[in-house]
């Protein structure tokens, strides 16, 4: 048996890591990585929840926040090959302008 | 006692390979500590009695998603990063902040839930279920999202693709 707040707080603590990852990290395909893993957290509390309500919907919508992180994975991976095609670069320091 | 002994080794992990994912300064040795915490959390999943979610989260996660990154950092030859003046200012603001906030939707979520126990397998997550569930209940978002994906396939071989060269030499240079 498992108190279901140990599992919000190692969620929690995973969605943490990815907000850290997001802010300190000046490698934009860490940054992106540090997004996946606040998906990730969000994803276990969701799962936590469902087994705690007995509902299942929320296995569907994990299902969902993996399909939706999977189509911004792609998006996400061509934008950032197309910026270090115009820049050479990966630091997104150096990456100050919208435009390509 | 096994169920708790369980959870607390592979959030052991999943914790390790997170902050692993943030000290490490080459790509590729966070895409594979990001790896270990998809998997290490598909063991959760699992122990939740969520199969359908476990299995999605190796194969989606830790098989498609994963791959594509690490094939991109292997394509755009990623190498360390280097610290700038802004990731000093980010460190500085952004740890203090992440803390305060993380510290207050962790107090906000252990008193809303109680003391309430899961059990081992406590989800009659088959999929068999799941498919009833998500061909019936959730037909229209499970259609919405195939499109969503067809966009994305789109979206992402436009951006990725190079930009179209010219066949006659410009005039004027």
């Amino acid at each position: 048996m498992v108190p279901l707040s140990y599992y919000l707080i190692l969620s929690g603590i995973l969605f943490a890591c990815g907000v850290l990852g997001f802010l300190i990290k000046r490698n934009i395909i860490t940054i992106f990585m540090s997004i996946e893993l606040m998906l990730n957290g969000v994803n276990l509390s969701f799962v936590a929840f469902a087994a705690h309500w007995h509902a299942l919907s929320g296995q569907v919508f994990v299902f969902f926040v993996m399909v939706v992180a999977a189509a911004e994975t792609a998006v996400g991976l061509a934008i950032i090959i197309a910026v270090y095609r115009t820049r050479e670069t990966l630091n997104v320091d150096q990456v100050n302008l919208l435009k390509l | 006692m096994l169920h708790l002994s369980l959870f607390l080794i592979f959030g052991a992990v999943a914790v390790a390979g997170a902050i692993n994912l943030l000290v490490q300064r080459h790509p590729i040795n966070s895409a594979l500590s990001l790896i270990a915490v998809m998997a290490a959390l598909a063991a959760e999943y699992l122990l939740l009695g969520a199969e359908f979610v476990a299995a999605v989260q190796v194969i989606v996660y830790a098989g498609a998603v994963m791959v594509l990154f690490v094939f991109v950092i292997m394509l755009l030859n990623a190498g360390e990063e280097e610290h700038t003046k802004g990731s000093r200012v980010a460190i500085i603001l952004g740890v203090p902040g992440m803390l305060v906030g993380s510290l207050l939707v962790a107090w906000t979520l252990v008193r809303q839930s109680g003391t309430s126990e899961l059990e081992i397998g406590a989800l009659p997550g088959a999929p068999s279920t799941i498919g009833w569930l998500l061909f019936h209940d959730f037909l229209l978002p499970f259609e919405v999202t195939s499109i969503l994906v067809l966009i994305a396939i789109m979206g992402a071989v436009v951006l990725a693709s190079k930009p179209e060269q010219t066949s006659e030499p410009r005039k004027e240079a």
